[in-house]
């Protein structure tokens, strides 16, 4: 996916504990990561130390970063700071190609034209050097 | 009925829906001193205690019963948002049965309207700019509480067809109640065009789909059978509770139409030995009017997905057969953060017969069913007349 750094980054930042902090630096590099169980196969997101379906150890895999809106809202109002500004933004649950949802901002269109089902594509927002969450586009 | 069967004996509200003067512990201690009196028990008799507190801060159960003073022998800080008082009452009846207490108090306070004004749902909330654990894959976005619940309808909407018409016929229904009490913060009628005129907050949530923001705080006095007989008040038996978790954050919501209340509410009504049919009032938490519809299909009121059809064929609203929210709900009355102890007092106002005008007729089971979090943890309880 491509990597996009904002000139400057205000709003909230992760804090990843070991297990979560490969997904962010992935990230960085265009990777877009979520886990998968070598015991059951399960697939996860987000990542965690253990397999929520039978407790193994999950192991990386690497997703194609193409999805659709599982479900959206579009945000018009919200007092936080760095966030009103954007007022009206689109907020989504995306549902992946391999079948784990997640979550993030959606832009690239007009927030009246998103629909559930949107085709949509993750691209990377670098936060800060060497850590980038995904946002979402229309596919 | 067996001697150490769980009854609750006392019931009492602090001042809502705005009530400055009082702090949060301020608003336990008034609650009780009304449960006091309602019920005739003695504060020395108490050595049980549930409290899940407001601030979040994890001393917040020991904190309130040190400013009690209560000298518990059983204590439970157990919180799962505003269904926490629901998960007392399952837990507060397994310690009566096994004899761990004697007299159990459920308390609740806030001043949340006071301290941080009318934006709960939009409100930013935590001002750390650095962020772990489950929140972290979502703060970065910027999400406020109502959104999380926006996502919730918009799904629903897409799978079933619901209207914003039929969810507004919620907010329309408890208005009503809420004109019949005094106290509630919104009691002029509402029609489901004021609801649908109201200012978008989160599509397709509507300013009037969202609950009020109050003052407030309630106490629940809890005993056995054995005990509550000596007692002035028409006993009210907790006949069946239950409670479960699927997710906590939005975002791990993993089938956003449905609610862990597929799983407890059939638990409460098995070990209450009773159907939804037999049901004659629910206090529903009401935070915004997904929230109602989610839980009343999956409490199983109606199937999955007709839940829009139901609520817009009046059963919910006053003189239909399945009355809810009879003190004006949260969308109406009083919403001070965590109102599922709300849920539990109206519910045992109305099987006493304590219901004024809103008396729903021959009342004898009710349901109360609250959620914590984004519909994350539900809590039910079946409470009968004694």
């Amino acid at each position: 996916m491509e990597v996009v750094r904002p000139e400057a980054w205000h709003k909230p930042l992760p804090d990843p504990d070991a297990t979560e902090r490969p997904f962010y630096e992935a990230a960085a590099r265009g990777e877009l990561r979520f886990q998968q169980c070598p015991a059951c196969a399960h697939r996860q997101f987000y990542p965690r130390a253990l397999c929520t379906a039978c407790g193994a150890a999950p192991e990386w895999a690497i997703a194609s970063g193409r999805g659709s809106v599982y479900t959206f809202t579009i945000l018009r109002q919200y007092h936080a700071e760095h966030f009103r500004d954007e007022l009206p933004y689109v907020v989504a649950m995306i549902e992946l190609e391999e079948g784990v949802k997640m979550f993030g901002t959606l832009t690239g269109c007009e927030p009246e034209a998103v629909r559930i089902g949107l085709p949509v594509e993750a691209y990377a927002v670098e936060v800060e050097a060497g850590t980038a969450i995904p946002f979402w586009r229309p596919a | 009925m067996a001697a150490r069967d769980p009854v609750i004996v006392g019931i009492g509200l602090s001042d809502y829906p705005k009530a400055p003067h009082l702090s949060t512990l301020e608003h336990h201690a008034q609650a009780l001193q009304r449960a006091l009196a309602d019920s005739g028990v003695q504060k020395g008799d108490i050595d049980g205690f549930l409290c899940a507190g407001v601030s979040g801060t994890s001393d917040d159960a020991v904190m309130a019963a040190e400013y009690l003073g209560i000298r518990h022998r059983y204590i439970d800080s157990t919180m799962t948002g505003g269904a926490a008082f629901e998960f007392h009452v399952q837990h507060a009846a397994a310690a009566l049965r096994d004899g761990l207490c004697e007299m159990v108090l459920v308390s609740y306070g806030s001043d949340f309207l006071s301290r941080m004004g009318r934006t709960l749902g939009t409100a930013s909330f935590g001002s750390s700019r650095r962020v772990s654990g489950g929140a972290m894959w979502e703060a970065p976005y910027g999400l406020p509480l109502v959104g999380s619940y926006a996502m919730v309808a918009q799904r629903h909407i897409f799978e079933f067809g619901t209207t914003s018409e039929q969810l507004a016929e919620i907010a329309v229904g408890v208005r009503e109640y809420a004109g019949l009490n005094p106290l509630a913060m919104y009691r002029d009628p509402l029609s489901v065009d004021d609801v649908l005129s109201s200012r978008m907050i989160a599509d397709p949530l509507h300013k009037l789909d969202c609950c009020v923001v109050s003052d407030g705080g309630g106490a629940v006095l809890m005993t056995t059978e054995e005990r509550a007989r000596d007692l002035p008040q028409p006993g009210v038996r907790v006949l069946g509770a239950a409670g479960g978790q699927t997710h906590w954050n939005i975002s791990q919501m993993g089938d956003f139409t449905r609610s862990a209340a597929q799983q407890c509410a059939p638990e409460a009504f098995g070990r209450a030995g009773v159907t939804p049919a037999d049901i004659d009032t629910i206090q529903f938490y009401d935070s915004f009017t997904i929230t109602v519809l989610v839980m009343l299909e999956d409490c199983g009121f109606c199937a999955k997905g007709e839940g829009g059809p139901f609520v817009a064929e009046g059963h919910l609203k006053r003189g239909g057969r399945l009355p809810m929210n009879t003190d004006g709900g949260g969308l109406s009355a009083s919403h001070s953060g965590m109102r599922g102890i709300f849920l539990l007092i109206e519910a045992v106002r109305q099987l006493r017969g304590q219901g004024g005008e809103a008396q729903v007729p021959n009342c004898e089971l009710a349901l109360c069913a609250g959620s914590g979090g984004y519909l994350s943890c539900i809590g039910t309880v079946i409470l009968g007349r004694g």
